[in-house]
């Protein structure tokens, strides 16, 4: 249960609109890549992160009769921002762009996508912003996307996946965390894979309910690598936004991590501090999943372990299914600290919504 | 409960108390001396010619070369030469004798566990098997010897651990972490099945070579990665079995995760919850909450213990996991051994320390 506390002007981090199909991103293509997808059939890129049909994809209530949940901008005024009373939202697009194996094919989706959402996200709804699909398979032509879009100050964040083909901290990224930096964007780590790796170490899973715990793990794993690998170091006003994450693995987790560095500091030596407090000063996180414990009390008890009032940020996840009607902030989450983290926290965490 | 966190001047002391060490690591002092001599002919040329070839590039080494050579306690080597923990009189002088072991499970790693040649695993494993009870338990009744089982090879498993089951030499079967596929996954069972029918724990320590790269996203630079993500690698084994209904199909199951840490399993216990919640039409065969599934069937050695500042924050987590869920185990010889006495920075009763320290073991081997 939630304690359903509304805040005006909240701002959702997290909402996903849906591209409705591949048609409607036609118009936004050059005609090579027009005759491309045509002549070869090229099918739409939903991915089995989120199978359509499957509970957790859309809340029934935010479930179409037809077509694809939070599909179109009078959908997702009404659903996603009238409903939570919402000043601002972030759209990230979850379409498969990161998927492909072709660079210059992903390349053409990303730009593709962010100029359909241009047209008929952020041109119809004052409140909705973006982050920018990147084709991270390359990250001069990833760089040259952020670009190409960057001076429409409606565009907040760069969008990557938790699994790519390479841990995100690794240096073939840094020009577009260097670019992130320049626009004044946080970088957003969503839930998901390019499924170019198992998700698992272990390998393929039976059950998509496997493939969404797995995405916990992951993230654990690129808290790791942007922090080790330096990246905080060399980028020290980037902010890391992980979507969909869950937060309430983070504190044992930099338990771990800042135990092992104490240890093996020698093999990362630009990391001068704990994670931990590397963590605290650039690491967010969106609120919704919330993998809670059963008590109000024992999430209490975890709000103290973040050690930070600062990391949550506000997201419904809409159209996925974390939630009932507007139970968006658990019980054990005080009125004071709601409001940091669906007013204050997320202004902090983009400088483009100052 | 009468807790008070301590500063570690004070509790600097050296603890009387006797331990179970849940986590100690045997090595030979020479393959041909003392691991030929339970290996075929066939198999010995074999080691000559190839070597063990793991699902990695190198054949002598790691591709993360470990924080210090062999992962190992500087002070570890034995006076009298060979690898540290491979010599059993300084093992009883430098750790045994002065920490009070009562109960030392042993558990070889490198020993042909994980091993692309499946014949070769089994008989590797097999030779390891004779060889803890020669030069290990029959010698010193304080060690218990882990029944090594080439786990990529269920049937060759069963037949090992049928082989040695009722021998009380052996307290738990050993599986490394990094499997071919998710352990939960139906290939496996017929090792739950045989470590129910020899009524053995079954044992998975972090570490092996699976293949797959060691996160979701491909394969990080650090050996710091690699060793902090032992712990996402036994949360997702973890929820393999959970969600593949294993302990449902195995009611008598015992599983302890060896040396990945403890404190994340909380949070992957809410999430499951969660998940089960919302897809159990996906895995109808889970018909009880993860979370008491795993309160039933899951137990965690303590080492690497985590270490949160202000420390108290790990008797929440600890009560969380329940307090009879934990394992001590210090890894000796090795580089991140948790000095008992230094390990739980936190002063608890009595009863609990007791219990921490060395009789949850205890009744979980059915050694009272």
């Amino acid at each position: 249960m939630g304690s359903s506390i509304i805040t005006k002007g909240a701002i959702d981090c997290d909402i996903h609109p849906s591209v409705p199909n591949i048609e409607a991103l036609l118009p936004y293509f050059s005609d090579h890549w027009r005759d491309t997808i045509s002549q070869r059939g090229v099918h739409d890129l939903q991915t089995i992160a989120y199978p359509k049909n499957a509970p957790l994809t859309a809340r029934p209530d935010w479930r179409p009769k037809l077509g694809m949940p939070a599909a179109d901008a009078n959908v997702i005024s009404t659903q996603a921002l009238d409903t939570f009373q919402t000043s601002i939202a972030i759209c990230n697009c979850l379409y498969g762009v990161q998927l492909l194996m072709s660079e210059d094919l992903a390349a053409a989706f990303a730009s593709a996508v962010n100029d359909w959402m241009v047209a008929e996200l952020l041109n119809k709804d004052p409140r909705l912003r973006a982050s920018i699909v990147i084709p991270t398979q390359n990250s001069e032509m990833a760089v040259a996307e952020i670009e190409r879009v960057a001076s429409d100050p409606r565009f907040v964040s760069i969008l990557m996946l938790v699994m790519d083909e390479k841990p995100l901290g690794r240096r073939s990224y840094w020009p577009i965390y260097a670019a992130a930096q320049r626009h004044n964007m946080p970088i957003c780590v969503h839930a998901g894979s390019a499924y170019k790796h198992p998700v698992t170490s272990v390998g393929w899973p039976s059950y998509y309910a496997e493939d969404y715990a797995s995405q916990a793990p992951a993230f654990h794993n690129m808290v790791s690598s942007f922090i080790c690998e330096g990246v905080f170091s060399e980028y020290p006003d980037l902010k890391v936004v992980l979507a969909e994450s869950g937060f309430s693995w983070l504190p044992a987790h930099l338990w771990r991590l800042t135990k092992f560095w104490r240890g093996l500091r020698a093999e990362i030596p630009w990391v001068d501090r704990t994670p931990t407090e590397i963590a605290r000063d650039h690491i967010r996180l969106t609120l919704q999943p919330v993998d809670a414990p059963p008590t109000s009390e024992q999430l209490e008890r975890l709000m103290d372990h973040m050690g930070s009032d600062e990391m949550i940020i506000f997201s419904t996840d809409y159209p996925h299914w974390q939630f009932d009607g507007v139970d968006v902030i658990p019980e054990g989450i005080s009125g004071e600290l709601a409001r940091k983290i669906m007013v204050d926290n997320p202004k902090n965490t983009y400088p483009r919504l100052q | 409960m009468n807790i008070q966190v301590m500063d570690r001047v004070t509790t600097g002391q050296k603890i009387n108390l006797a331990i179970a060490d849940c986590d100690i690591h045997p090595t030979p002092k020479s393959v041909p001396v003392e691991i030929y001599p339970y290996l075929s002919k066939r198999w010995q040329d074999y080691m000559e010619t190839y070597g063990i070839i793991y699902r990695q590039g190198f054949p002598t080494g790691p591709a993360f070369p470990k924080g210090q050579p062999n992962a190992a306690r500087r002070d570890a080597y034995p006076p009298g030469g060979g690898k540290p923990g491979s010599d059993l009189d300084f093992m009883r002088s430098q750790h045994l004798d002065p920490n009070n072991v009562q109960l030392g499970i042993l558990n070889p790693l490198s020993c042909g566990q994980g091993v692309q040649n499946l014949d070769f695993s089994a008989a590797y494993c097999n030779a390891v098997n004779h060889w803890q009870i020669v030069e290990w338990t029959s010698k010193e009744s304080r060690l218990k010897a882990s029944l090594m089982v080439p786990y990529e090879d269920p049937l060759a498993s069963v037949k090992e651990i049928d082989l040695w089951g009722g021998d009380n030499n052996f307290a738990q079967i050993l599986l490394l972490s990094r499997t071919a596929e998710p352990l939960g996954q139906r290939k496996y069972w017929p090792i739950f099945e045989a470590a129910c029918r020899a009524n053995l724990p079954v044992a998975v320590h972090a570490f092996g070579y699976g293949g797959a790269p060691v996160t979701g996203g491909g394969w990080p630079s650090f050996y710091i990665e690699e060793m902090v993500g032992h712990a996402e690698n036994t949360q997702s084994l973890l929820t393999s079995m959970v969600f593949e209904g294993v302990f449902e199909r195995f009611p008598t199951l015992k599983l302890i995760l060896v040396e990945a840490g403890f404190a994340w399993l909380p949070a992957l216990s809410w999430r499951l919850d969660k998940l089960w919640n919302r897809m159990r039409a996906e895995i109808p065969h889970v018909t009880r909450p993860p979370s008491e599934l795993i309160r039933q069937h899951v137990w965690l050695t303590t080492q690497p213990m985590e270490e949160p500042e202000p420390r108290e924050h790990l008797l929440d987590t600890i009560e969380w996991i329940g307090w009879e869920k934990l394992l001590f185990a210090t890894d000796y010889p090795h580089w991140d051994f948790d000095e008992p006495s230094r390990a739980l920075p936190i002063r608890i009763g009595k009863e609990q320390k007791e219990a921490f320290f060395l009789k949850n073991a205890l009744e979980l081997y059915n050694l009272n």
